[in-house]
């Protein structure tokens, strides 16, 4: 009999212990026990979230891959792989390597699905910067992702960064990789043939991460306790070696199946992979490299080593595959073969210590969790404009704004990160997407050789939190379609999509119903673009004493240019060209930064979203670029309007050009029309002689269309009728966009 | 002519590399393993941006001691051409084939961004194709590339116009406010006495084909393909 407080300390429930039992038939063994805790760990079993998952529309307009450990489109013969995946606690507890072994293991699930990873992107959260710990850890945060990312030589090419009180105390780490490969060599996490041999390959094991997702990942935080030792250590040098080894091994066609040892390490692989395989696996733990003396089965299979991975290889090319990972310097050994008896049996030195069902083991049990409708909504959603003040000195706030953290220019952050080795990134960071043009893989993966298609894609992460704090449904829905219209001003035609849903305690009513509602938006979204949700993650207890975190489902979202050399970016690019806004300006200033940052408000509701006319605006704007007509692109996010041209006319530091904005005619609150959310809006840049056109493309798509001024001069002018609302020079617009991160950071 | 472009485990750059010289020059050029010593008929190495062996020791420390480069060191003495970029630049620097060495950039982060750079000398084979003084759009990246020499070494470099690059405005001033990591002189990149290694930070293989911003760092490559067609035909 084992005591319940020995399977409490490892996170299984009195439920799940009989389930055990029954399962077993007799009393587990600890290494057993260790074994379902991981595996049954929220954080690998989705016990709370898998039944909402299976709302998520799993195809759309391009043919979808969908892989045990990532996914991904088929584009003409080349397979994108991408994936998200949260590091929250251990970046809280460890930021450095919290985040860094985080970009590693997303790598890993896109390399060990036989896919060369060509670009990172990460969604970041934190604290209030006027705390000396939120400080540090964006640090400690950014330095791990450069850390890791640069040395394992994959360009990180975009992302976002957002502040807010409730990310104290649980900041978010989000990493995505994105990864092409040949069609036909892509592989799958999973073992069968019996008597095909189970090798391990990369670092050897230690007793680090132990535990990490069972406790460390699936619990609250509480205040006090040293949580340290559950944190991995990242060895960036080594996973580039694994990079370039597991892709020349994959080429050699030997491979059955290859898996990432990440959360729950030698146990998820070998349960997991047996389980996808329809198969068993006999695997002796006295052949596991090891880095530390005696090691007990339990912790041998629990640990979280880093940069490690199982690979199931033909009988008889053992050596073969051996020999490309040593050539590497990496261990590479024989630990066990498949069977045919569909039990992961695991051995120390010949005595079975743990014997199970690898369906039993990798089935973890389905939660329905309640959920109730949460009580502050009703007193939030209510917004009195009366009762709000117009600020009048529109100059200030605009400066004010675009030194907000949340949306000044994050050139601190990414110019920190290699974002152009493999020489593939067109459009760098700091525009609505990053833009690639694809590699050849001529030669077994490699980025270099061969002819180059002129598809390229686009990638871009989103999620407004304060829009899903106050309305869950349509703040996600918001993410998505933000995501898909950041793709269409660079130019690309949304894909397909990868989401890190990060929530509180699933426990909680409350909180559930936000990861619900959540879901149900990502789906609706999802499908009025007909693009599919292939891979993702779920991140629940992100929650501290000091506060639970706002419902943030990170959109990670790829797109596809037809012609990779029509690629737009956001800055004007000169003087004299017409100004064009697509959409609506309505009078809404719920959820808005500006009410956060100017009236200190978290309150309203979430702007509108008439997916009819987002649609218009996106295909209005995606035909213009693709026409060759559009010099430049933005879309009004955060910060409205004003925020949003501001944008155009400073993100290129080498090259700032003013605006004059003197078409507008709107009847209205004016801090509303200047600052205002109003969805489904964006705004281009194009000669005199195009403008013409592009209305015609309007027209056809029932796009709204404005020309509301022109480029030029050394000024952002804006006025409505013959009222002038901002007059600011460009380098007082740049001192506040460009140079206020660094000062808070630094300074 | 071929061209050889050396592979440590942590190179990241070889590749780009490879790229650059086989598809955007159309030149014969082949991979070389670190534990590889034969360096039979290149007449380039290429020594690529990366972390040779991880680098959590000092850059390059681990990588001057590989096989491969005691065959560069020779090669290089009978005249070899060989062009080391960002970690390959300081692999040299360790090796001792280019004088001087690395300390951490100033402000101590990475930087990755397009900076400008002087072509102070362009009577190498390296830069044979470029202006007198012509200005260079080209990217950097790295941690590590606040170049220091010695006052005694430092007038041995300007006395031998052994300066070959330097960092500057777009429009080519030269001053402490453009240059990116603190290096001595603003130096970007230095060649041997005998003119035939040049180490740099900045890399041309990331700015050699106009779709990716600039194409100024192509002709640092063909400078070289020009020279080694000149050489042949003597």
């Amino acid at each position: 009999m084992v005591k319940p407080d020995v399977y409490h300390s490892l996170g299984l429930s009195d439920k799940e212990y009989q389930h055990i039992l029954k399962i077993l038939k007799r009393t587990p063994s600890n290494t057993e026990l260790a074994m379902f805790s991981v595996e049954w760990s929220e954080h690998c079993g989705y016990l709370c979230s898998r039944k909402w998952l299976k709302l998520l529309p799993k195809t759309g307009k391009y043919k979808t891959l969908i892989g045990e450990d990532s996914g991904g489109i088929i584009l003409d013969d080349l397979a994108i792989v991408f994936k998200m995946e949260s590091h929250n606690h251990p970046s809280q507890v460890e930021p450095k390597q919290g985040a860094a072994t985080g970009v590693g293991g997303i790598i890993r699930d896109i390399f060990t699905a036989g896919a060369r990873p060509i670009a990172c992107l990460n969604s970041l959260r934190f604290g209030l910067l006027n705390q000396a710990y939120n400080k540090y850890l964006l640090r400690g945060v950014v330095n791990g992702i450069q850390f890791y990312g640069n040395c394992v030589g994959v360009p990180t090419v975009g992302g976002e960064i957002y502040f807010d009180e409730s990310y104290s105390g649980n900041c978010l780490v989000n990493a995505m990789c994105i990864g092409v490969a040949k069609k036909e060599q892509l592989m799958r996490a999973r073992a069968f043939g019996a008597g095909n041999a189970i090798i391990y390959v990369g670092s050897s094991t230690g007793r680090d991460g132990i535990g990490g997702c069972s406790i460390l990942a699936s619990n609250e935080f509480k205040e006090g306790q040293d949580k340290r030792p559950t944190v991995q250590i990242g060895d960036p040098f080594t996973e580039k070696c694994l990079i370039e080894a597991t892709l020349e091994a994959i080429n050699t066609g030997y491979l059955v199946g290859i898996k990432d040892m990440g959360a729950a390490g030698i146990t998820c692989c070998t349960s997991e992979m047996a389980s996808a395989g329809n198969s068993g696996m006999d695997v002796e733990l006295e052949d596991v490299p090891r880095r530390e003396e005696n090691m007990e089965p339990w912790e041998i299979m629990m640990s979280e080593s880093q940069e490690r991975m199982l690979v199931c290889v033909k009988k008889g090319k053992e050596e073969q595959i051996k020999k490309i990972f040593l050539k590497w310097d990496l261990n590479a050994s024989v630990i066990g073969r498949v069977t045919d008896d569909g039990l992961v049996t695991i051995r120390d030195n010949g005595k079975i210590v743990a014997q199970i069902n690898a369906h039993s083991l990798t089935k973890a049990p389905i939660y329905d969790i309640s959920y109730r409708k949460p009580g502050y909504l009703r007193k939030l959603n209510k917004l009195e404009l009366s009762k709000i003040p117009d600020s009048k000195d529109y100059n200030k706030v605009l400066l004010k704004l675009l030194a907000a953290p949340s949306i000044t220019n994050k050139a601190w952050v990414y110019q920190q990160y290699d974002h152009m080795v493999q020489t593939n990134t067109l459009v760098l960071p700091g525009s609505d997407a990053a833009v690639l043009r694809l590699p050849t893989t001529k030669y077994g993966g490699s980025a270099s050789g061969g002819k180059r298609t002129n598809k390229g894609i686009a990638a871009t992460t989103d999620c407004n939190s304060r829009y899903c704090f106050l309305n869950p449904y349509r703040g996600a829905q918001i993410a998505v379609i933000e995501a898909a219209r950041n793709l269409a001003c660079s130019g690309a035609h949304p894909a397909a999509v990868t989401d890190c849903l990060n929530f509180g305690n699933p426990k909680k009513p409350e909180s559930f119903w936000q990861f619900k509602n959540c879901v149900e938006g990502i789906r609706d979204a999802c499908r009025s673009f007909n693009v599919a949700v292939v891979s993702g993650n779920v991140s629940f207890y992100n929650e501290s004493p000091k506060s639970a975190i706002n419902p943030t489902p990170a959109i990670g979202m790829i797109g596809i240019l037809n012609d990779v050399n029509k690629a737009c970016s956001q800055n004007f690019k000169q003087e004299g060209d017409a100004i064009i806004l697509l959409g609506y300006c309505r009078e809404e200033l719920g959820a808005t930064e500006y009410l956060k940052e100017i009236h200190h408000l978290t309150k309203g509701d979430v702007p509108q979203l008439d997916l009819k006319l987002e649609q218009a605006v996106q295909k209005t704007t995606l035909k213009a670029i693709e026409k060759g007509l559009v010099n430049s692109a933005h879309d009004c996010s955060e910060g409205g309007l004003a925020v949003a041209l501001a944008e155009c006319c400073v993100s290129n530091k080498d090259k700032m050009i003013g605006a004059n904005i003197d078409n507008l005619n709107y009847n209205m609150r004016l801090d509303a029309l200047l600052f205002g959310e109003s969805q489904s809006r964006i705004i281009l840049s194009c000669s005199k002689d195009s403008a013409g056109k592009i209305r015609k493309i309007a027209l056809e798509f029932k796009a709204p269309f404005y020309v509301i001024g022109k480029t030029g001069g050394r000024v952002l002018r804006i006025l409505n009728g013959i009222e002038e609302l901002i007059y600011l020079s460009l380098e007082d617009l740049n001192e506040e966009w460009n140079g206020s991160l660094k000062k808070k950071i630094e300074g | 002519m071929k061209f050889g472009v050396v592979v440590f485990p942590g190179s990241n750059c070889d590749q780009d590399c490879f790229y650059v010289i086989k598809d955007v020059l159309g030149k014969p050029v082949k991979y070389i393993w670190h534990k590889d010593t034969d360096l039979d008929g290149f007449d380039c190495i290429i020594l690529p941006g990366g972390f040779s062996y991880g680098d959590y020791l000092r850059t390059g420390a681990i990588a001057r001691f590989s096989p491969a480069m005691k065959s560069i060191a020779e090669f290089s003495g009978k005249g070899g051409t060989v062009i080391g970029i960002c970690n390959g630049f300081q692999i040299l620097l360790e090796a001792g084939l280019l004088p001087g060495a690395m300390l951490r950039n100033r402000d101590l982060h990475f930087i990755c961004r397009y900076v400008y750079i002087k072509t102070e000398n362009n009577t190498t084979r390296f830069t044979g194709l470029y202006n007198a003084g012509q200005i260079l759009k080209v990217p950097i990246a790295h941690n590590e590339g606040n170049y220091y020499i010695d006052a005694v070494g430092l007038k041995e470099l300007r006395d031998n116009n052994q300066i070959v690059f330097r960092y500057c405005s777009a429009t080519g001033e030269v001053s402490e406010q453009f240059n990116p990591n603190g290096a001595l002189d603003n130096i970007a990149g230095i060649i041997n006495r005998k003119g035939n290694v040049l180490g740099m930070m900045p890399h041309p293989e990331r700015s050699a084909e106009k779709e990716l911003g600039s194409e100024d760092g192509y002709f640092i490559f063909q400078s070289i393909v020009q020279w080694l067609e000149k050489r042949r035909t003597w």
